[in-house]
């Protein structure tokens, strides 16, 4: 499993990498592990919308389950990877890289804070799986 | 009664829960009320019950006694006795597929070729299995429109023009939605500029506009318009079509509709009060993931063999569970089976016969009506099919009350549900009646008008 640093984590299993001004959400390797195959991407936000934390960016279906994807930040979506309508499969193949899901601005950096660190994520994670 | 218990199982168990006789669970009964004397006539023997069944079910008039003008909604037209006779095998007689359903390719493949012949008859890209009926199949297109939008879009614009049970459905369906309003129907009309009236009511709030398709007064609309601004709105359209119908006229995907949904008992399913019918739901290839209910696919299987499956499931309850978006995750099998047996008797050109059958004498009886004196055609510029409106100087119930001695079956009273069109009958002719029948109902109608 991989767990990039450099990223925060959120308990819900999501990664937000910090790029100038703006920040990329994306899943991760832990949860599409969990999620096994994924099938299909519905978001629920579209660009220019104003998001709070703990709204949901979009509905993830594999062949097991569908899960939802929550922001763990307020801000405004400014990009959507439309590649994952034809290859949802990016999310199990690549997670960090071509599997980001929303690209945003950030309402406040400090909501970050609340988030895990790589090491803190793999221990939690470790402590999940018990 | 029969319980599967041995005395000694029952002893056991009785032992174990500390009773001495099975009485004596019942003693928070009232004593006088524990157990009450039934007051019912002895049995009958089984020759005796098939007597006075048969004698109850004479007392019921069916389409084999009247001929009928009765249409709205549904249609009393010819069904091969093929139909029945394949419907009823053993292995299609079921209404599910099994829980392994690719275990019965048989009953997949059926699905398939259903599926197949709903996307020819409307020129949609795709079919779902099925759904109960046309007003089910209605109520969930605007349900789908609903969920495409993500609940952004909060109006449903419903035609009033829209079969009224269809229009009720909906609403039933969509009163569990927040905010959402179900509209456009509300006011009385003289239905002349109906369409007009609807595309004025589209907006940026619109999820989806519904018109009928030929309407509920029979008459065929070009929606070419509406289809248009409704697009430019952003917002999607769904064409409820008369399968039969579909024969003769240009289809739903023709016009770039997004959704087409009807009602199958045209397509080989008999009359009956409470159905079974069958809900024909059909939509564009970019809505798939949105579409309820179950879906057939073609695969092949680990030698290459052609083979069918249940495909995006994910859509139902099995994976999305509480995040569907419908309930329904079932279909109407063996309504869906008749129609694809219907329809494979037919073919392409005997299915287009019987639609031009039922125009042409629609048309014959309409203009024999339209010389009568007291009756009129109530939308003398609009073409329509095989369904019209007369206006009628007697009272609508009073000429079907006439008819009905003459055992006829007279059409649909329309003040039942639209106030305005007092003394307005609707009539409907399908292939089944003669000449004779319809000349004999226009001598009817001429007595009546001169009671």
């Amino acid at each position: 499993m991989r767990t990039p640093t450099g990223l925060k984590y959120a308990k819900t299993d999501e990664w937000i990498k910090v790029e100038g001004d703006e920040a990329k959400l994306g899943i991760s390797d832990y949860a599409q592990d969990q999620l096994s195959d994924v099938v299909y991407v519905e978001f629920m936000v579209d660009v220019d919308d104003h998001v709070s934390k703990g709204d949901a960016v979009a509905t993830v279906e594999s062949v097991k389950a569908a899960s939802d994807v929550i922001f763990p930040a307020s801000g405004t979506i400014v990009a959507i990877n439309e590649d994952l309508a034809d290859a949802p499969e990016m999310l199990n193949s690549e997670p960090y890289e071509g599997g980001w899901m929303v690209k945003m601005v950030l309402d406040d950096p400090s909501d970050l804070d609340e988030m895990l660190e790589a090491e803190e994520y793999e221990a939690y994670n470790e402590e999940r799986e018990g | 009664m029969f319980t599967p218990h041995t005395p000694q199982e029952i002893d056991e168990m009785l032992k174990v829960i500390g009773v001495d006789k099975i009485e004596d669970l019942f003693q928070s009964v009232p004593e006088k009320r524990r157990f009450p004397k039934l007051d019912i006539p002895a049995a009958l023997t089984e020759m005796e019950v098939a007597a006075e069944l048969n004698e109850i079910a004479s007392a019921n008039a069916s389409t084999d006694d009247f001929i009928s003008f009765l249409g709205a909604g549904a249609y009393d037209h010819y069904i091969p006795a093929a139909v029945d006779m394949l419907l009823r095998r053993g292995e299609f007689y079921t209404a599910y597929t099994p829980y392994q359903p690719e275990i019965s390719q048989g009953t997949l493949q059926s699905i398939f070729e259903f599926q197949s012949l709903m996307t020819e008859l409307t020129g949609m890209d795709v079919s779902n299995a099925s759904h109960y009926d046309g007003a089910t199949a209605a109520a969930e297109a605007a349900n789908m429109a609903y969920h495409i939008f993500r609940g952004k879009r909060k109006k449903v614009l419903v035609s009033r023009a829209v079969n009224p049970q269809y229009r009720e459905t909906i609403r039933a369906y969509m009163q569990g939605q927040e905010d959402v309003l179900v509209i456009g129907d509300e006011e009385e009309s003289s239905f002349a500029e109906d369409t007009q009236k609807l595309i004025d009511k589209i907006d940026q709030d619109t999820a989806v506009v519904i018109v009928q398709y030929p309407d509920f007064f029979g008459r065929i609309i070009d929606y070419t318009k509406l289809v248009n601004i409704a697009h430019e709105f952003g917002a999607l359209v769904t064409f409820i079509f008369n399968p039969t119908a579909l024969g003769l006229l240009k289809p739903p995907g023709a016009f770039d509709a997004d959704i087409a949904v009807g009602d199958g008992q045209p397509l080989g399913i008999p009359l009956s009060y409470g159905g079974p019918y069958l809900g024909i739901f059909t939509t564009k290839e970019k809505y798939i993931r949105k579409l309820a209910g179950r879906l057939v696919g073609e695969t092949v299987d680990e030698k290459g063999n052609r083979a069918f499956v249940l495909t995006l499931t994910a859509r139902e309850q099995h994976i999305r569970r509480e995040k569907s978006t419908s309930n329904i995750c079932s279909n109407q099998g063996l309504m869906a089976l008749a129609a694809t047996i219907y329809l494979s008797l037919l073919g392409k050109n005997g299915f287009k016969q019987v639609a031009n059958l039922c125009y042409q004498k629609a048309h014959y009886a309409a203009e024999q009506i339209a010389n009568l004196e007291g009756y009129d055609l109530a939308f003398k510029d609009t073409p329509f099919f095989h369904e019209f409106v007369i206006k009628t100087s007697k009272p609508v119930d009073q000429i079907n009350l006439h008819l009905q001695n003459h055992w006829i079956l007279g059409g649909y009273d329309l003040s039942q549900a639209y106030p305005e069109l007092d003394h307005h009958i609707l009539i409907a002719v399908t292939e089944k009646i003669s000449k004779e029948d319809i000349d004999d109902f226009v001598a009817a109608l001429e007595e009546v008008a001169h009671d």
